[in-house]
């Protein structure tokens, strides 16, 4: 078992977190548009650039689109390829999440969360990152400028891993993380260079019959991103879904091989729970709003109220089986999406949290809350869980 | 990337030499020339070469999994997106050979994209690349309009043709817009080389591809390619179309230089000597997608698609320093 390494204490923004954790990545290619809308992350970036102090090939191209591209090809050419965006500028990318995922292009991508116009709002909720569920990438979300830095470095081992072999985005809500300065814990270069290691291919079979790694290569002609019909589309998207369900166990294994060299985890990796062992009631939160959060539930305790605290970590893929033990023997649980499902019954995270319990033996009773849309404070809504919206007999306000 | 200059001739003894890297057994229609277009550019190859492409007819007809006409590494990602994959794929390999992964000295990069991938959805992506200089060659198969999908015009289709979304119905005789001259867009963008071709000229053609893979940073090769089903023509005159179109000065081949424009011989001699310039019925009568044009109510129209081609033959000669003669 490695001991925790020495680190340097930093005085770091969510976005810098990031930017410093992708230059210490050893990252070949970053392409982004950083403007719809703009994050500080990719300046930070093309600092180091043009400092000379990475290597890395950096492509300022003329739009979120062509930046996602950009990193798929580079990806599948065999380079680790990184981007950042947010809001307006993931949804450009739509098309191109479902592209990166299905040509299994392990690239990783930071989404500093923003709203979704219109109105146009620049402040953070999870409308953006929410619409590109389905997408096939594989969705971290951070609680602090700390996770972000370690989430990143993470997200390359993850996607690289070649049972996984999936992109990865890493969520850290709008200003909240993205512009405020935190301390961060930061290991030294060449310990992250050695735990993310170089990027690996698995061999696979190519069209003249021969085995090699999984690129684009003069050597080994190889026909990525065909046509597929109906007789070979389905295995495709098989193998999609079997590489997600291989991510859960990668998560939780590169979490805890990370915890023995940083001193630091994120509950097992996909979920994190807080004061949950007996709770009666709890919450369901993403990102930063479990920080607020731990505060009501300690004040909760205080005050006698057997209360506690989930968030999820990993939004995709989905960790159904810890979200049902971790939750089955509460009463109640509120849900807190910061995204609207227009239409819909609740927001996407109580979606999931009332199908996960529905299978549960004793079903607790889930109610939703919608809170924090456009960067709108979540101190009320957190005051509001502290008037005790669900009580201990199990009724919710 | 700067590679040593090879000493190179395309004779047809040395084509037919040259391995084919555009297999036979893809499942593009009888009489398609963007086919033959592919398999000539990939004669001219100087080396490691990797192909990305735009969703279009040749991508679906050479992909289809399991099987590829494709014995070079090949991409493809969207319809809008030939020109920012190669943007990936080189700065990808810039980053490699800067770390000591590339196993070779140098890979040419190639993008190939259909007139709906280059001057409608895939524009965008395209000046962006070649604005930011990458090294790469975009071809253009121009079969002007999107044959794939069922003959919808695009910005390449030419003024007067019926497609199903521009048809020529008793209100409006096709399409009413001009074809966008955008080779000269290209010219516009101050890259080192910008050509056009046409697969009846097969040499030029060749030499030309040869001459964007060796250029330093973008180039663009603009090929026109008859299809028959989307122009309503014969299977078996495809090629013949694609001379006509030069003959006729409708599709004149040159290349720019550094912005220096200068035309090939094809149409060089139709310069020197005005007499072999055809008329555009010539190229016009036969294709089904002009064949309203040959009725007398539309004889204007046939009469603009002449004055057209005849005004922007003679923008081309200025450009080129030819005078032109009447």
């Amino acid at each position: 078992m490695k001991s925790v390494v020495k680190q340097e204490r930093m005085a770091l923004s969510g976005d810098e977190a990031v930017a410093y954790a992708v230059k210490q990545s050893d990252v070949d290619v970053v392409a982004a548009y950083p403007i719809t809308p703009q994050t500080i992350i990719v300046e930070r970036f093309s600092e180091y650039v043009a400092n000379g102090e990475v290597q890395t090939e950096f492509v300022c191209t003329e739009s979120e689109h062509s930046a996602l591209t950009a990193c798929l090809a580079a990806s599948v050419t065999g380079a680790r390829a990184f981007t950042a965006t947010a809001s307006a500028g993931l949804a450009l990318m739509h098309e191109m999440l479902f592209v990166t995922s299905g040509c299994r292009a392990p690239v990783v991508m930071a989404i500093a969360n923003r709203a979704l116009s219109a109105p146009l709002n620049i402040h953070g909720d999870h409308s953006d990152s929410m619409a590109q569920r389905d997408s096939g990438w594989i969705q971290l979300y951070a609680e602090n400028a700390q996770e972000v830095y370690d989430s990143i470095i993470q997200a390359f081992r993850i996607a690289e891993d070649i049972n996984v072999l999936l992109p990865v985005m890493v969520g850290l809500d709008g200003f909240t993380l993205s512009h405020t300065l935190e301390n961060v814990d930061t290991l030294p270069d060449e310990v992250v260079k050695q735990f993310i290691g170089s990027r690996k291919f698995p061999n696979v079979l190519t069209h003249e019959g021969k085995m090699a790694p999984f690129k684009l290569d003069p050597d080994n002609p190889m026909t990525m991103g065909p046509i597929a019909l109906p007789n070979y589309y389905f295995e495709f998207k098989r193998q999609q879904e079997e590489a997600m369900k291989n991510a859960l166990s990668i998560i939780k294994q590169v979490n805890s091989e990370y915890a023995k060299i940083s001193g630091r985890s994120y509950g097992n990796g996909l979920i994190e729970p807080y004061c949950l062992e007996e709770a009666e009631v709890a919450a369901v939160c993403l990102g930063s709003t479990a920080g607020t959060m731990k505060t009501v539930v300690d004040e909760l305790r205080a005050k006698g109220v057997k209360a506690g605290l989930l968030r999820l970590r990993t939004f995709r893929p989905l960790p159904v089986e810890d979200l049902r033990s971790a939750l089955c023997n509460v009463k109640a649980v509120a849900v807190m999406d910061k995204c609207m499902s227009f239409g819909g019954n609740g927001g996407p995270v109580y979606h999931e949290i009332r199908h996960v319990l529905y299978d549960a033996d004793v079903r607790p009773y889930v109610v939703n809350y919608i809170y924090g849309l456009g960067g709108r404070d979540s101190t009320g809504t957190a005051k509001y869980l502290r008037g005790s919206p669900a009580d201990s007999s199990g009724k919710a306000c | 990337m700067e590679m040593a200059k090879q000493e190179w001739k395309f004779t047809t003894k040395d084509i037919a030499e040259k391995p084919d890297l555009f297999l036979s057994g893809h499942r593009a229609c009888a009489g398609c020339v963007p086919t033959t277009v592919l398999r000539l550019i990939m004669k001219a190859l100087r080396g490691p070469t990797i192909v990305t492409q735009a969703t279009g007819c040749m991508e679906v007809v050479s992909s289809i999994y399991p099987y590829t006409s494709w014995a070079v590494p090949w991409l493809h990602t969207a319809f809008e997106t030939a020109a920012a994959n190669a943007s990936g794929i080189e700065a990808a390999l810039k980053a490699l050979k800067r770390k000591g992964r590339l196993k070779h000295e140098h890979v040419d990069v190639i993008a190939i994209a259909g007139d709906g991938g280059t001057y409608d959805i895939g524009f965008q992506a395209l000046s962006g690349a070649v604005e930011r200089g990458h090294d790469f060659l975009f071809v253009l198969y121009d079969n002007e309009a999107y044959m794939n999908t069922g003959i919808q015009r695009s910005g390449g289709t030419p003024k007067g043709a019926a497609t199903t979304t521009s048809p020529a119905g008793t209100a409006i005789p096709g399409k009413l817009e001009y074809k966008k001259p955008i080779a000269d867009i290209m010219v516009a963008h101050e890259i080192p080389y910008v050509a056009t071709a046409s697969p009846y000229y097969w040499r030029d053609l060749l030499e030309k591809v040869r001459k964007g893979l060796e250029v330093e940073g973008p180039a663009f090769l603009h090929v026109l390619a008859p299809c028959p089903r989307g122009w309503r023509s014969d299977q078996a005159k495809s090629i013949e179309y694609s001379r006509l179109a030069v003959e006729t000065c409708v599709f004149p081949l040159w290349e720019a230089v550094n912005g220096q424009y200068q035309l090939s011989v094809a149409s060089k001699l139709i310069a020197l000597a005005p007499q072999k310039k055809r008329p555009v019925t010539d190229y016009l009568q036969g294709q089904g997608r002009f064949r309203h044009l040959f009725s007398p109510q539309n004889k204007h129209l046939l009469e603009d698609f002449q004055r057209i081609t005849d005004e922007r033959w003679r923008r081309l000669l200025a450009k080129c320093g030819v005078s032109a003669k009447p």
